[in-house]
């Protein structure tokens, strides 16, 4: 009798079907795998969908925007209204500029720029991405000699890769402001002053790693969003199942990436 | 409308499948299928639900692939084919699908003009405007160019469906289910939509259906699935004159004779 079915032996029941699990998690790992190199052997090999990427740019941008504005500013606000006391206690209000702007451009603009695209973005390519395979438009696309992985996929995580990282500087401006809002009505500092001590304690690298956290959190989402969609099935209860997982996928591997370009970024400050 | 006569080349098969198998987990659904579709012949695959009939034109068309056999289509063997050629062959072949498969974010003339702009590369835009209008006006909806799919009724949307193959002009077409969910007349107007299609685009077709109607219809020839094979093919009375309890129940329920 197969095991798996063993009425039986329910000790022996229970390994095997922590090996099945086991086996289906590396089996999907294997898929992801593929998936990725499937998207870098057609993104950069002609015809582009130029036309479609921005598109899809402009979709991923304006779904996004007011979200992004609002959380920012309030992100911003509170940020530097709870550091305050702190501060006061050691009469070092005059840094709080300084700090908010480490906060916000090494951390917090790239990482809450990235958790709203993936509950907004990426919930959308899953759906999206999902009702058209459960509706065959996929398989529609591909016996008309298209190539919908180009089309669909490609355009999609060119698209969130691109525009993820210009939503997170979008994020860190609206952010300062939250924080130049709060300093001012209490310290009176004037803008430009703000913005002075803003830029001082930042360097090179804090650019660069906030880009290169913005553009791989920007990637998973696209890559993520796509391969639960475009591998949906199962319905209705499919077209769900791919948008939960595109966000809950998402936001999981954008903190475990942000521990991990922050580990190595640390090693070169 | 009475089915006209048409042409068919009996010494050209279009497409040749010999001893096909596909099982889906433990599941087999065809179990060593045999077929032929001969040039300008409409060829009508009646079964029961869930007998793999929609497996069968997908395993046709490349969607799928199969366990065991060979599917040679318009001469090339499907199952030994590098992407490009399946790409190139796949432009011959038009596949109607059971839900029309629109694509819903895209107008009438989107959905219409994508394969084209896809596949005929340098097309200028007044070719690709009267490619549009002469497949609309093929399938008599002209007027619903500017329209979205969520506008158009469940017959509608398989025309346009059927315009969306057409524009390339295919030489063999696979109809899934083409008049499943449709009221009677509207049924009936498919039907003349696929004889219309089959003389003026000279048309190889595969029609899975499991309405009889459709098939008395449409038909050239008919090909019973059961058990995962096909058990019984010929016209269609030549077909249903038997007393076999798994073929009887289908023409005692579509009250044709």
């Amino acid at each position: 009798m197969d095991s798996v079915t063993d009425p039986i032996n329910p000790e022996l029941k229970k390994r095997s079907t922590f090996k099945r699990k086991l086996n289906n998690f590396f089996a999907e790992v294997y898929r992801i795998h593929l998936f990725i190199i499937r998207f870098f052997k057609e993104a950069f090999v002609p015809p582009f969908e130029l036309k479609e990427i921005v598109k899809q740019c402009f979709d991923v941008g304006v779904r996004s925007f007011t979200l992004i504005t609002v959380t920012g500013f309030i992100v911003g606000l509170i940020f530097t209204k709870q550091s305050r006391p702190s501060l006061v206690t050691f009469g070092a209000t005059s840094w709080l500029p300084s700090l908010v702007s480490i906060a916000i451009m090494r951390a917090l603009a790239p990482l809450v720029t990235a958790l709203i695209a993936s509950g907004k973005v990426g919930s959308s390519i899953g759906a999206e991405l999902g009702s058209m395979r459960v509706t065959e438009q996929i398989d529609a696309m591909e016996v008309s000699g298209t190539k919908p992985f180009k089309f669909l996929v490609c355009t999609r995580v060119l698209a969130t890769t691109i525009t993820i990282p210009i939503l997170a500087t979008y994020t860190a401006f609206i952010g300062l402001l939250g924080g130049y809002v709060n300093v001012a009505t209490n310290e009176g500092t004037s803008y430009t002053s703000f913005m002075q001590q803003v830029f001082q304690p930042l360097v090179y690298l804090d650019f660069t790693a906030s880009l290169i956290k913005s553009i791989v959190f920007g990637f998973t989402i696209g890559i993520v969003g796509c391969y639960q969609g475009y591998n949906s099935n199962k319905g209705t209860e499919g077209v769900g199942k791919a948008a939960n997982g595109a966000v809950v996928t998402a936001m999981f591997l954008v903190f475990i990436e942000e521990i991990i370009i922050v580990q190595i970024a640390s090693n070169f400050r | 409308m009475e089915k006209a006569k048409v042409e068919i080349d009996y010494t050209n098969e279009v497409i040749r499948i010999r001893g096909l198998k596909k099982s889906f987990e433990d599941f087999a659904v065809l179990r060593g299928i045999d077929l032929d579709l001969y040039q300008g012949e409409n060829l009508v695959v009646l079964g029961r639900s869930g007998t793999g009939k929609s497996v069968l034109i997908k395993l046709i068309s490349g969607l799928l692939t199969p366990d065991h056999g060979t599917i040679e289509v318009l001469g090339q063997e499907v199952t030994n084919i590098t992407d490009k050629a399946l790409q190139e062959l796949r432009i011959r072949i038009g596949f109607s699908f059971q839900n029309s498969a629109l694509y819903d974010s895209m107008t009438v003339r989107k959905n219409l003009e994508f394969p084209l702009v896809r596949n005929r590369k340098g097309i200028s835009r007044k070719d690709i405007d009267l490619a549009v209008e002469t497949v609309l006006d093929a399938v008599g909806l002209s007027q619903t160019i500017n329209q979205m799919p969520s506008e158009l009724s469940g017959g509608q949307r398989k025309r346009i469906g059927i315009a969306r193959t057409l524009i390339l002009n295919p030489e063999i077409m696979l109809y899934d289910e083409p008049t499943a969910g449709l009221d009677p007349i509207t049924c009936i107007e498919i039907n003349d939509l696929i004889n219309e299609v089959q003389q003026r685009y000279k048309t190889s077709s595969i029609i899975i259906t499991h309405d009889l109607t459709c098939a008395k219809a449409t038909g050239d020839r008919i090909a019973m699935l059961l058990d995962g094979k096909f058990e019984r093919a010929g016209t269609f009375d030549e077909v249903f004159d038997t007393d076999d309890p798994r073929v009887k129940p289908f023409f005692d329920y579509n009250f044709i004779r």
